[in-house]
């Protein structure tokens, strides 16, 4: 039984190694890569899979208040729908990770470093599932609906946020 | 001998002290009352925004035209107002935090500009647009609060800096945007960050020096809250030991939130510092069990020492974002009969309050709109909301969509200031009408970055029950009778009103718009009296002064803000701005983000 600070650790731990993979495997093919299954899933009512709503929800609690509602983006911060589509798992964790400085005469752009926000890190592939889904068109900017929360889903939330 | 000799000394440097203090107190509340001036952000200490000017009258307003304008070069949301001290207007502007001194009587060109250098990562920690609510002026000195947190004070003449303080670190994401407030030698300023896990509180500084001289948080232990657990009272009991810690699970008071970023008042009879603490830290309630003291708490403190002498905790356990930080309106008026020396709240949570200020005695707590559904009513012997479970985020649950709830996590009021009347003894309060489905879900707490744990859309209020349909309207602008209780009249506005009102001796109210207009209309009726659309949405607070022999209205244009954040951040759809563009998507039909002043005169 793991105690909470050392959850924490394996948590802060598996963020690095993320960082890591990130830094180091570029670039190489991610686990995503255009050959591979899609990281999300709509259903013929139009219901997504637990990581596609989860994503949305971390997405629209962390990442709107700049890049706007369902990634459309903002005059803080650029729209995600089309670099998505360009994006490799693998860049778009490096800036997740590391964040992005455009500061000068004339923009005072700042993403900043999600490297130790659980609540991104903890949930930075439900996030991926969601962006591609919204960039592939396959969902709109509205709440989706979903085919509910696995057990596991929830025991891994609680593990990785250290709860 | 000797000995009695230093204590004789001590004792007339301590009359002395009290004199200076007594004169620099004296000063500036005098320069407060000349109408021909503007010198607090507030107006006065008392929270008025009303003015003795009367050149422009109910009558006569329909012929103001505007006299000059002035335009910041800073494009994201306006909040507060200018100050006019003497001859010189202090103009404010969002992140950069520029300050211009304008020469009122030479083409309001600029005397001087201020703008300060601060870290870019600054921005992203700042949660609902990059504002700030005003410069507070005293003694030759012109106080900034900069975005960063750090405290200036400028030679109000040259706008040469005379000391700078850190006030908090952006790091930890404590940011400041609200306007300070001197009293005697003494400039408080709040903290902003509750989306932060910022645990709040209010600062005094030295004017002269820069030097901290108190500081009270809203939660924590007796001597970090600045408690007497004896003395303290909760309407009308002692709070006991440790309030601020035995009502969170563990060590969540740490990142409890209840941050200080609206408006602060001032009795200088019981000589006692008002304002309203925050929401308590996450949005998610289930992640913080306990009646979370003192956050969403209206405090008097001792403004010398920062004692607290009352609390009243409006939200026990938030679990809807109902900020308590609006404004505390001072007034002497009758309530059931007799005179009283009240307090005057629009709370986010809807419901208008009216205390006795000398003791924090809760007299009235009404809807001030018909559609708040989240509590039935206020117990008044207790002061807690007779909640409705339909409507709790925490008893429905995480990871479920609480619907319908009114209001939105924005408040059926936010930050902007309401006006109080002596002669009409009316209340004007700009409001929202919005409301939103909640789903609060569990967060990590790291320093710096966004601590939320929930998911929200706002959407325009429903007609209330067994009320007419008087179409989507999002806001409201209403006159209040504090004594009863009970609107006199209201105005519908297509959106939210998020600016500050402004009554004159003229007996007449003005207030801005989102899309634009500054309005005037008859304190009695509520008649709509004069409308002018400027180049921005308003979300500034109207002032007044008398210059040349004229009285001027000035605004700033400048839409952003909470209100505004879905079209400053150049969004087109629902959500954004935690929320709140949901209901205010069509803004961008009416008007685009621009900083700027309009004056006007007739």
């Amino acid at each position: 039984m793991l105690t909470r600070i050392e959850r924490r650790l394996f948590c802060l731990f598996r963020m690095f190694l993320i960082a890591a993979f990130a830094v180091v495997c570029l670039p190489a093919p991610g686990a995503l890569g255009a050959d591979q299954e899609k990281p999300y899933t709509v259903d013929a009512e139009g219901k997504v899979n637990w990581p596609t709503f989860s994503g949305y929800r971390r997405y629209h609690s962390e990442c709107h208040v700049c890049h706007g509602p369902g990634g459309l983006g903002s005059s803080f911060a650029p729209s995600l729908l089309e670099s998505m589509k360009t994006m490799s798992y693998e860049e778009y964790l490096e800036v997740v990770v590391n964040g992005r400085v455009n500061v000068n005469a004339a923009t005072q752009n700042v993403m900043p470093a999600f490297a130790v926000n659980l609540n991104v890190m903890c949930f930075v592939d439900d996030i991926y599932a969601y962006l591609i889904a919204r960039a592939d068109g396959a969902i709109g900017t509205e709440r989706p609906q979903h085919t509910g929360k696995p057990p596991e889903a929830a025991e891994n939330e609680k593990a990785c946020l250290g709860f | 001998m000797k000995g009695k000799r230093t204590i004789a000394l001590v004792a007339v440097a301590v009359a002395l002290a009290g004199v200076s203090n007594l004169h620099a107190n004296t000063k500036l509340m005098k320069m407060s009352e000349d109408a021909d001036q503007w010198v607090m952000p507030t107006g006065n200490y008392a929270n008025h925004r009303y003015s003795e000017l009367k050149e422009i009258t109910s009558k006569n307003v329909k012929d103001m035209k505007v006299a000059w304008t002035f335009s910041t070069g800073v494009l994201r949301g306006h909040e507060g107002n200018p100050l006019v001290v003497g001859d010189t207007m202090y103009v404010h502007t969002p992140f950069p935090n520029k300050v211009f001194a304008l020469d009122l009587n030479n083409d309001a060109s600029i005397m001087w500009e201020y703008h300060p250098q601060q870290d870019p990562d600054t921005i992203p920690v700042m949660c609902c647009d990059t504002v700030n609510r005003g410069v507070a002026y005293a003694d030759g000195k012109i106080f900034l609060y900069q975005a960063d947190a750090t405290l200036v004070a400028l030679d109000a003449k040259t706008g040469k800096k005379a000391w700078s303080v850190s006030n908090g670190d952006i790091a930890k994401g404590q940011t400041g945007t609200s306007a300070p407030m001197v009293v005697k030698d003494k400039v408080y300023v709040g903290i902003s960050g509750g989306e932060f896990g910022v645990r709040g509180h209010l600062t005094a500084y030295n004017t002269k020096t820069g030097k901290r001289v108190w500081r009270g948080y809203s939660m924590g232990p007796d001597s970090d809250v600045l408690i007497d657990p004896n003395k303290t009272t909760h309407l009308g009991k002692a709070v006991g030991r440790n309030s601020g810690t035995n009502t969170w699970k563990g060590d969540q008071w740490k990142i409890g939130g209840g941050t200080t970023w609206g408006w602060y008042s001032y009795d200088p009879d019981l000589n006692l510092v008002y304002y309203g603490t925050g929401n308590p830290s996450t949005w998610n309630p289930i992640q913080r069990p306990g009646d979370n003291r003192w956050s969403m708490t209206i405090f008097a403190r001792d403004a010398d020492t920062g004692m607290t002498r009352w609390v009243y905790q409006m939200t026990p356990h938030d679990e809807w974002d109902f900020d308590g930080i609006n404004e505390m309106i001072l007034a002497d008026i009758p309530v059931k009969g007799k005179n009283r020396k009240v307090l005057v709240h629009f709370d986010r949570n809807g419901f208008g309050y009216t205390l006795d200020r000398t003791d924090g005695e809760l007299l009235v707590a009404e809807k001030f709109d018909d559609v708040v559904n989240w509590a039935t009513s206020i117990d008044m012997k207790t002061g807690r909301p007779n909640m409705v479970n339909k409507y709790r985020t925490e008893y429905n649950g995480a990871d479920v969509l609480s619907k319908d709830i009114c209001p939105a996590a924005l408040g059926t009021k936010d930050q902007q200031p309401a006006a109080f009347s002596p002669r009409t003894r009316l209340f004007y309060v700009p409001t929202n009408h919005v409301c939103m489905n909640y789903e609060p879900f569990a967060v990590s707490y790291t320093a710096g970055q966004p601590y939320v744990g929930a998911n929200l859309d706002m959407f325009p209020a429903p007609t209330a029950p067994g009320k007419t349909d008087r179409g989507p309207h999002m806001g409201r602008f209403i006159a209040w009778d504090a004594d009863k209780g009970k609107e006199v009249w209201a105005i519908d506005e297509k959106f939210s009103v998020w600016s500050g009102a402004l009554a004159t001796a003229g007996d007449v109210v003005f207030y801005g718009t989102l899309e634009g207009y500054l309005k005037a209309v008859d304190a009695k009726s509520g008649k709509e009296l004069f409308k002018f659309k400027t180049p921005s949405g308003i979300i500034g607070n109207v002032m007044t002064y008398m210059h040349g022999g004229k009285q001027h209205v000035a605004i700033y244009s400048g839409v952003g803000g909470w209100a505004g954040i879905g079209m400053a951040a150049g969004l087109t759809e629902d959500r954004a701005g935690l929320g709140a563009v949901g209901g205010y998507r069509h803004l961008q039909n009416y008007t685009r983000l621009g900083g700027g002043l309009t004056v006007f005169t007739l």
